[in-house]
C-alpha cells in the first residue's frame, strides 16, 4: 500500500436487494489531494461515500481510508475523518460555542485544547459577536463554515464533504472553497460531492459516476481534453446522455 | 465518561431551551393530575333526588326531612308509584329514588328493622356510589341517635339497588393511571421525538461517523429523560398525597423500583418507535396512536377490562402499562408487597428485555 494513498477503493459494491447502487467502482485519492466525486442526484455519490466514511457496509470489493478497512475497522476510520453533511448538521438550539465544545467533546478533545481551537476558530471565522448566539438565528453560509470548521475539529486526515455548498449564494460559495483549498494546504485530504459543475473545475481531480459506476476519472483539464468539451458541465452532460 | 457528559449535557441544553417540551415534562402531569382529581371527584352538591315514601309516617317523615336538609341532597320530586321510577330515571331529572317500605315505623318498632331501597343511576357510577354511600350516613346518623337512649336495637336496612350498570368496577384509577400514561408520554413520546429530531436535522449521522458508538449515542439520549421521568413519578405520588390525601398503602422503595422498570420499557418503546419513523411528526403520531391511545383505553385505566368484549381483552394483555397498573395499584392502594405482584413484574420485566433486544435489532441496521 502507498504511503500516499488515502483513499484505495477496488470493486466496491453495494446492493440494495436486488438493485446496484455502486456497481464496483475502484480508485484511489491521495494525501492533500482535493477530489471532486461527481455525479447526478441518484448516480450512487451518497451511497459510496456511506461506506467509505463507516455507516454503510459495503456488499462486495475492497476499501481502505486513512489505513483501515472499512469492513473491519470502522471505528478506526472514524477517528481519522472529519465529515460534514449537505444539512450542515449544528444543532440550532446550542449557541456557536456550545456546539464546538459539543463536537470536540465526542472526538475527545481535551477542554484546553477545545478552548483554543474554538478561540481560533471564531477567530479565524469573525464570529466574535456571534460566538453566544444559538445557531439557529445564524445565516446559512455562516452555518455552513462553521460546520466545516467543527468538522475540521480533531484536524482529521481526511475530511467528506456531502454537497457542501447547497443552497448558499455563489459568493459564499467561492469563500468556502478557499477555506477547503487552506485545508488541503495544510495536508487534510479533501473528498467532496457536487453537483455544481463549475466547482468541479476546482478540484485536483474528480471522477464522475453515472448509474452506480465511474464512468471518468481525471484532472478536470484532461477529463475536458478526453471529451472534447469547453467546461466540466458540457463533460458531464455528454457522459449523462450517454 | 468525560464524552458522555458532553453528549448529556448537550441533551439537557436541548430540553430546557425547548419551551413546548418543557412544558409537557412538567406542566402536563400537574395537570392532569389536578384535572383528574378535582374532576373524579367524590364530593356531590345538590344532587336531585326522588323519594317513593309508602309509609308516611312520622320516622319516614324526620328521615326525608334529614336528607332535605342536608347539603347533598335536594328532593326534586314525591313519586307515588313503583311504576313510575323508571320514567323519572329515563327524563333524568333525578339522580336516585328513595323508596321506603310500607308501614316502616311499625315495622321498625315491631321487627326492630324495616327497609329503605335506594335506586342509583348507575351510569355515573362514581355518583351513583357516592349518593348510596352518603344516604347510607345518614340513616346510620339517625339510627344511632334512635338507639342512644333504648335498648332495644331498631335497625335501618338501606338496600342498594345500582341501575343501568350494576358492576360499579371502574373507580379510582386515577392516580395509577395518570402516572402510567405521564411516565409512558414522557418516556416513549419524548424521547423518540429527541432522536427522530436529530435524524431530520442530520446531526444523527454526524453523531454515527463520530467516534461515538450507537449505543452511546442512544443511551446519551435516553438518559436524561429516565431522570426526568423519575422526578415526574415523584411529583405525582407527591401530589396524590398531600392534594388527595391518598396515601401510599406499600412500600415505596418497591413503588420506585417498578416504575423505574416501567419507564426503561417505556424509553425500549420510543427508541423503537424512533428506528421505524424518520420525521418528528412521524415518531409523535406513532407514539399517540399506538401508545397514548392503548393506554387511555385499553390499560384498565379509565375503562374496565373485565367489561371489555373477549377479542380486547386478549389485546388488553399485550399492552405494558396494563400491567404497570395492576402493579402500582395494588402497591398504592391495596399495600401489597411483591409477593402479590411478582407475576406482573415479571410480565413487565419480560416485555421491557424484549423491546430492548428489538431496538437494539432494529438499530444496528445502520442508518439510511
Amino acid at each position: 500500500m502507498s504511503i500516499n494513498k488515502v483513499i484505495q477503493v477496488e470493486d466496491l459494491t453495494k446492493m440494495f436487494g436486488d438493485f446496484t447502487a455502486v456497481n464496483s467502482i475502484t480508485f484511489d485519492v491521495e494525501k492533500g489531494e482535493i477530489f471532486g466525486f461527481l455525479g447526478a442526484n441518484g448516480a450512487g455519490k451518497t451511497t459510496a461515500m456511506k461506506m467509505l466514511i463507516g455507516i454503510l457496509s459495503p456488499t462486495a470489493g475492497e476499501a481502505t481510508v486513512a489505513g483501515f478497512d472499512v469492513f473491519t475497522n470502522a471505528e478506526d476510520i472514524k477517528k481519522n475523518i472529519g465529515y460534514m453533511s449537505q444539512k450542515f448538521a449544528l444543532y440550532d438550539d446550542l449557541t456557536v460555542k456550545e456546539n464546538i465544545t459539543f463536537f470536540g467533546g465526542i472526538y475527545g478533545l481535551s477542554k484546553s485544547k477545545i478552548k483554543e481551537k474554538s478561540n481560533t476558530l471564531i477567530e479565524d471565522l469573525g464570529l466574535e459577536k456571534v460566538a453566544n448566539q444559538l445557531v439557529g438565528a445564524l445565516p446559512l453560509g455562516w452555518k455552513q463554515k462553521i460546520s466545516f470548521s467543527v468538522a475540521l475539529l480533531h484536524d482529521p486526515k481526511i475530511v467528506f464533504l456531502d454537497e457542501p455548498t447547497g443552497g448558499v449564494d455563489p459568493i459564499t460559495r467561492r469563500q468556502f472553497w478557499e477555506m477547503i483549498y487552506k485545508a488541503a494546504n495544510h495536508g487534510t485530504t479533501v473528498f467532496v460531492t457536487t453537483h455544481y459543475m463549475d466547482e468541479a473545475e476546482y478540484c485536483d481531480r474528480v471522477s464522475i459516476m453515472v448509474n452506480g459506476k465511474i464512468e471518468a476519472l481525471d484532472t478536470p483539464k484532461k477529463l475536458k481534453e478526453q471529451f472534447n468539451a469547453a467546461t466540466m458541465n458540457d463533460v458531464f452532460l455528454k457522459l449523462a446522455r450517454g | 465518561m468525560k464524552r458522555f457528559i458532553g453528549f448529556i449535557k448537550k441533551e439537557f441544553y436541548h430540553i430546557f431551551r425547548d419551551r413546548r417540551s418543557l412544558f409537557i415534562l412538567f406542566g402536563m402531569p400537574i395537570a392532569q393530575i389536578l384535572l383528574f382529581g378535582f374532576a373524579i371527584t367524590n364530593e356531590i352538591n345538590n344532587v336531585d333526588i326522588a323519594i317513593l315514601d309508602h309509609s308516611k309516617d312520622a320516622t319516614t317523615k324526620e328521615i326525608i326531612n334529614r336528607i332535605a336538609a342536608s347539603k347533598y341532597f335536594s328532593i326534586k320530586q314525591m313519586v307515588t308509584h313503583e311504576a313510575n321510577i323508571a320514567s323519572v330515571f329515563q327524563k333524568g331529572h333525578v339522580k336516585a329514588v328513595l323508596n321506603f317500605e310500607k308501614d316502616f315505623s311499625k315495622n321498625l318498632i315491631k321487627d326492630h328493622k324495616a327497609t329503605v331501597q335506594i335506586i342509583a343511576d348507575a351510569t355515573d357510577p362514581n355518583t351513583a356510589n357516592t349518593i348510596s354511600n352518603y344516604v347510607n350516613a345518614i340513616l346510620q346518623q339517625y339510627q344511632k341517635e334512635l338507639n342512644k337512649d333504648i335498648t332495644i336495637v331498631y335497625q335501618i336496612v338501606p338496600e342498594t339497588r345500582m341501575v343501568y350498570n350494576p358492576e360499579l368496577k371502574s373507580v379510582y384509577m386515577f392516580v395509577p393511571g395518570v402516572m402510567t400514561i405521564i411516565l409512558m408520554l414522557v418516556s416513549a413520546m419524548m424521547t423518540s421525538i429527541s432522536i427522530t429530531r436529530e435524524k431530520e436535522l442530520g446531526t444523527m449521522e454526524i453523531l454515527l461517523v463520530s467516534p461515538l458508538k450507537p449505543f452511546q449515542v442512544i443511551i446519551g439520549k435516553v438518559f436524561p429523560y429516565i431522570f426526568l421521568s423519575i422526578i415526574n413519578a415523584v411529583v405525582i405520588v407527591m401530589l396524590s398525597i398531600f392534594i388527595f390525601n391518598m396515601p401510599v398503602q406499600g412500600s415505596l422503595f418497591l413503588l420506585a423500583l417498578e416504575s423505574v422498570l416501567f419507564i426503561i420499557s417505556a424509553l425500549a418503546l420510543g427508541i423503537l418507535i424512533s428506528t421505524i419513523s424518520a420525521t418528528q411528526q412521524t415518531a409523535m403520531m406513532i407514539s399517540l396512536m399506538g401508545l397514548m391511545l392503548p393506554v387511555i383505553l385499553l390499560s384498565g385505566f379509565i375503562f374496565p377490562i373485565s367489561s371489555m368484549p373477549l377479542p380486547l381483552q386478549v389485546i388488553s394483555n399485550i399492552i405494558p402499562a396494563k400491567w404497570f397498573i395492576i402493579i402500582i395499584k395494588g402497591i398504592m392502594l391495596k399495600g401489597v408487597g411483591l409477593q402479590f405482584v411478582w407475576k406482573e413484574t415479571l410480565i413487565l420485566l419480560g416485555m421491557t428485555v424484549f423491546f430492548i433486544a428489538l431496538s437494539v435489532k432494529k438499530y444496528k441496521i445502520r442508518l439510511e
